[in-house]
């Protein structure tokens, strides 16, 4: 569809919220609590967090939660029933203040979700979400969306997608989608026609520091090399990183007994964990650290482009924040892509 | 109601086989009679079989799809799940979902001789093909069987290897790793790979189809390599760690390649393009 834009005036925010709000809609937007700020749910919107530059937990959780209820089964005398989640019981859910490294992130985990099977709880649960993207004006050392096909602007993964237009100014609201169109209709008062706007003056200023093309072909040559010792030395397998990731998708299938009856859920899982590809033999093909740490880089910059098309990292930073051994993923794709053969 | 894939079909264990020490065959029906007219399957894939409560296992289907109406598993007792599934007894239900996977191009085979080699726990899922071929035994040249474990005690499917033994369409040679030998036994005795080059077989239109732990695969494949067998003639099954079996829990990539969806069953000209990562 034509991308329809908008003027939402800065003090026109809350009443949308206030209105979506009226309208039963539930709204995920970013809090802050205990010196994090996380997506949850908001009742008020002077609970949302501003001045952020990042959520410290990407949005993921509302198509992927971190702990998904397959099934629920119960035993009796005569044998064992088992029931499957309800499609039909998924909420909808406005997710609020996203920023566009996590509303970009959603299209690659969904790559992930849909090749071959299409993952029905995912869909569903993603088909109920409204994205409302914020557009980044600050951003810190760590992060790079623009070295990976993105930018602090980018509307991919958005339904609106708002920009403001300087320090105190309105919002500049690009309608992307349907979805969008729906939320703008609940309120359309409050979107004025917009003129003439040149976004990209307000937007962050983030440098471009490497090729994610340069670093996947490096990569190609580079599946047996020294380097990802080195890289990963300090590495604690903590897996961090996997969590904090918008695009990480892997995951451990694990049942929870209560007495006779209990859940079989999916919970996130990280490919940096020792544990995660331990045969039942006692043999591990990836067995050292540095082997984990290839398998990170290389998923996300070699077998995703070239089994998917598309990479699995929205360069939003949040695995070198988290680190506590401090390792830094840009300064490793940076290396990476300088390696000479 | 939805189609949900993690949803296991409920199965009732009709017979359990003590095959080894720690290492039980079972033979499970389908409760839920649509589901079993439903259900079909081809030699080489595999399954999650769970307990409820305690969590799901990943095997390949033992049984050959010749024989409908049941599916069997082979495992060993080794882990939380596999130790629960060694408590089940006869008549009780645990669940299984599959086929997922891709399977041995048994079609293509025809007219061949084939040569199963297989090592300790990793004849179950050859047992598969193996049955698949004999009950179509019209449709194969020889048919040979190497099978050998780290002791006597250890060898699988023990009625089974009598059965082959006494067949006089099969070629059967038992081996047991030096050491593993009863006093009272009348097979080789030496690693699969010293015996696969001791009787080597010929490699004129045959097939080759080994399965076994990573170190026997590794010291075999050069073994069939010097008897003439080439690349694309050599089929095995990797065994990596899986949760979903469909391509989405990130584990079982060898590099690029999901054993999930893309395997199990490779050639080894398919696993020579692949990063030493299995």
């Amino acid at each position: 569809m034509n991308i329809d834009k908008h003027i939402v005036r800065k003090d026109s925010l809350e009443k949308l919220f206030d209105i979506l709000k009226q309208n039963s809609k539930t709204i995920y937007a970013p809090a802050s609590k205990n010196g994090k700020i996380s997506f949850g749910e908001a009742e008020k919107f002077s609970e949302i967090a501003a001045g952020y530059i990042q959520t410290t937990q990407s949005s993921k959780e509302v198509a992927f939660p971190r702990t998904e209820k397959l099934l629920a089964y119960s035993k009796n005398s005569e044998g064992i029933s088992a029931k499957g989640i309800n499609i039909s019981e998924i909420p909808e859910i406005i997710l609020w203040g996203v920023r566009p490294c996590d509303t970009t992130g959603i299209g690659e985990l969904s790559a992930i979700f849909n090749w071959d099977y299409k993952d029905e709880i995912y869909n569903s649960r993603l088909s109920n979400v409204t994205v409302l993207g914020f557009s980044c004006s600050k951003a810190d050392d760590y992060c790079f969306c623009t070295s990976v096909g993105g930018n602090p602007g980018n509307t991919e993964g958005s339904d609106i997608l708002f920009t403001q237009l300087g320090e105190d100014g309105d919002y500049f609201a690009e309608i992307l989608t349907e979805k969008g169109s729906v939320v703008v209709s609940l309120a359309s008062g409050l979107f004025e026609k917009a003129g003439e706007t040149k976004k990209e003056k307000f937007l962050a200023d983030v440098p471009v520091r490497f090729k994610r093309e340069e670093v996947r072909e490096k990569l190609d040559k580079f599946f047996e090399s020294e380097h990802w010792v080195e890289q990963s030395l300090k590495c604690l397998g903590c897996g961090a990183c996997a969590y904090v990731c918008p695009t990480c998708a892997c995951f451990d299938i694990q049942d929870e007994a209560h007495g006779k009856s209990g859940l079989r859920v999916r919970c996130w899982d990280s490919c940096g964990f020792s544990l995660f590809t331990l045969h039942t033999s006692g043999h591990n093909p990836r067995e050292v650290q540095s082997q984990r740490w290839r398998q990170r880089i290389m998923h996300k910059f070699s077998y995703m482009p070239e089994r998917l098309s598309v990479y699995g990292c929205t360069g939003c930073g949040r695995c070198s924040r988290a680190c506590p051994a401090d390792m830094n993923i840009l300064e490793h794709l940076i290396s990476i892509q300088e390696i000479t053969v | 109601m939805t189609d949900n894939i993690y949803m296991p079909f409920l199965m009732r264990i009709e017979k359990v086989t003590y095959e080894a020490p720690g290492v039980k065959t079972f033979m499970l029906k389908f409760v839920n009679e649509e589901e079993k007219n439903k259900f079909t399957f081809k030699a080489g894939q595999f399954g999650e079989y769970s307990v409820y409560g305690v969590g799901e296992s990943t095997f390949c289907i033992a049984s050959s799809p010749t024989r409908q109406g049941y599916i069997e598993c082979t495992f060993r007792q080794t882990g939380k799940v596999t130790n629960a599934l060694s408590n089940c007894e006869e008549g009780s239900t645990i669940g299984f979902r599959g086929p997922y996977g891709n399977t041995f191009p048994i079609d293509e085979w025809k007219g061949k001789n084939l040569l199963f080699i297989a090592g300790g726990i990793a004849l179950p899922p050859m047992r598969c093909v193996i049955w698949n071929a004999l009950d179509l035994r019209e449709n194969f040249k020889d048919v040979t069987i190497i099978y050998g474990a780290r002791t006597v005690k250890d060898l699988v499917y023990k009625h089974e290897l009598q059965d082959w033994e006494r067949r006089k369409d099969v070629k059967l040679i038992t081996t047991v790793d030096p050491g593993g030998e009863s006093p009272d036994w009348k097979g080789e005795i030496g690693f699969v790979p010293t015996i696969v080059e001791k009787a080597a077989p010929s490699s004129k239109d045959t097939i080759a189809i080994v399965c076994g732990p990573p170190v026997m695969i590794k010291y075999t494949f050069p073994v069939l390599a010097k008897l003439g067998f080439s690349d694309e003639s050599i089929y095995t099954t990797l065994e990596n760690r899986m949760k979903c079996g469909f391509g989405k829990c990130g584990r079982c990539n060898v590099g690029k390649v999901y054993v999930c969806k893309d395997g199990p069953v490779f050639t080894a000209a398919q696993l020579k393009e692949l990063p030493d990562e299995y």
